[in-house]
């Protein structure tokens, strides 16, 4: 309950500020009050639908492609000690790069579309996940593996009922990221070169000024981000634990 | 050397040479990607030939500027922070989504506040990254351990000489990590919105190389950026794991 009163009292400090924000720099920079009416105004045009649908359809290529991806490298690398001890700081210094430096590369590889934004996303979202994968496979305990050894499983059969149970809070996390960073890369590629989607739409807006369009797609990203967090956050609450 | 280092050595130089060999061989178009050596040579006669050096200051001061004011706010923000727990009671699911916000889209809105040019740039990067050194600094506060608390009630320290000496060593690796990510947001915050919207800088001068189809320079200044954020981050990784190691002891 407490909770709930200091979020409250936030987002009206922060939706003050942004209203004196309006205010002190004149017309430049539209209030939440003509955000919202042109958001309304959008959202009644099918042509901000479609971007809408060209957005969601490359996260969601992004984020199952991240997720499948991740978890497969991040079990192949886990299982081997040596293997994860070799390519851990590789993965960590390709998580650190700047990759949008690399979206040029993409994109001649790729080309303009819908596959370039594709990559994009996963090459965003698939490292973190096989990193945090990996780790978790190479941090169970030792007497999960011994358990399953004692019982003879089969590799397969130890995979699937010793270790990935044994990891998936890990897991649940690293998707989490995974998913936020695929839908990130998806709109950086849209922000820099693209024809179609909610990041074109913005850039567009941007290049010719029309700063409400820009905060109304601001606005729609910001509200879909948060609640997916919440209801991946949600998801790995419920999702049976290792005990 | 230990034997990791060895094979993870032996990896990256297998997997450069099989690159070459694609190019060289025509697997690979010569217009899509171009063989690593040349890359190192476009690099070479760029940096001798000085063309981008204006850029690339340019590009290292807005990052080192991002980085310094995100780790000097953010300190004193997760401070604040942390001395108000109403306050924090709010902010902490804020704060652990905020990554899951693609800041980025509010790139424009910086850009009308303070023009294209280092000013918006800064102020995305600051934005990427100052929220890691907050987490970090709460992070480290919590940790700090009761018993030192104690001890420096006993031996009636003032505010000031238990922060110097007691909370402030006590939360350094923390602090620590919080600093290492907030550079790595800074570095990834400033090139990203060159390469979107600018007029100068090293990620500006890859998206006018892009689309200007000089595969040479492209190359060659990806390069510069992959060479310098794997030194920056793996010496960052090295005092981090110093300082951690010291934790534990």
């Amino acid at each position: 309950m407490r909770q709930a009163v200091s979020v409250t009292l936030i987002v009206a400090v922060f939706l003050v500020l942004w209203q004196v924000l309006h205010l002190t720099a004149g017309t430049a920079i539209p209030g939440p009050g003509e955000t919202l009416a042109r958001l309304r105004a959008l959202a009644a045009t099918p042509a901000f639908w479609g971007h809408c649908a060209e957005t969601g359809q490359a996260f969601l290529l992004a984020a199952v492609l991240s997720i499948v991806g991740g978890l497969v490298l991040g079990v192949l690398l886990g299982s081997h000690r040596l293997a994860g001890g070799v390519s851990e700081p590789i993965l960590i210094n390709l998580y650190a790069l700047p990759k949008v430096t690399l979206y040029p590369v993409v994109l001649l590889i790729f080309g303009l579309g819908m596959s370039a934004k594709v990559a994009f996303g996963v090459m965003h979202g698939m490292i973190p996940l096989t990193l945090f994968t990996m780790n978790a496979i190479l941090q169970t305990k030792p007497v999960y593996r011994r358990t399953a050894s004692v019982m003879r499983l089969t590799p397969l059969q130890a995979a699937w009922t010793v270790i990935l149970p044994a990891i998936v809070p890990e897991v649940m996390s690293g998707v989490q990221i995974a998913v936020s960073l695929a839908l990130l890369g998806v709109l950086i590629g849209e922000l820099f070169a693209s024809q179609r989607g909610l990041g074109f739409l913005a850039r567009h807006a941007m290049e010719l000024g029309d700063m409400p369009t820009v905060l109304a797609v601001a606005a729609t990203l910001i509200v879909f981000a948060l609640a997916l967090n919440a209801a991946l956050r949600r998801l790995a609450r419920i999702s049976p634990r290792a005990s | 050397m230990p034997r990791e280092a060895w094979i993870r050595l032996a990896v990256i130089v297998a997997a450069v040479a099989a690159l070459e060999l694609l190019c060289r061989g025509g697997a690979i178009r010569h217009t899509a990607i171009i063989p690593p050596s040349e890359m190192a040579q476009a690099l070479w006669r760029i940096l001798r030939a000085g063309t981008f050096n204006a850029d690339i200051v340019t590009t290292f001061r807005d990052i080192a500027l991002a980085a310094a004011i995100s780790i000097g706010l953010g300190f004193a923000l997760g401070v604040g922070i942390h001395a108000w727990p109403d306050l924090r009671l709010g902010l902490e699911p804020m704060l652990a989504s905020y990554y899951a916000v693609p800041t980025f889209i509010l790139y424009p809105v910086f850009i009308i506040l303070f023009g294209v040019g280092s000013g918006a740039i800064t102020a995305v990067a600051v934005m990427l990254a100052i929220v890691a050194m907050i987490t970090a600094t709460l992070n480290g506060l919590d940790r700090i351990p009761s018993a030192l608390r104690r001890t420096a009630r006993v031996m009636r320290m003032g505010p000031l000489s238990t922060a110097l000496r007691i909370s402030l060593p006590a939360a350094l690796p923390y602090l620590f990590t919080g600093m290492k990510l907030s550079v790595a947001y800074a570095v990834i915050g400033v090139i990203a919105s060159e390469f979107i919207l600018s007029g100068s800088g090293i990620g500006y001068s890859i998206a006018y190389a892009y689309n200007n189809f000089d595969n040479q320079t492209m190359y060659g200044l990806m390069l510069l950026v992959i060479l310098a954020v794997v030194v920056i981050n793996t010496g960052l990784h090295m005092v981090d794991r110093r300082l951690n190691a010291r934790r534990g002891r």
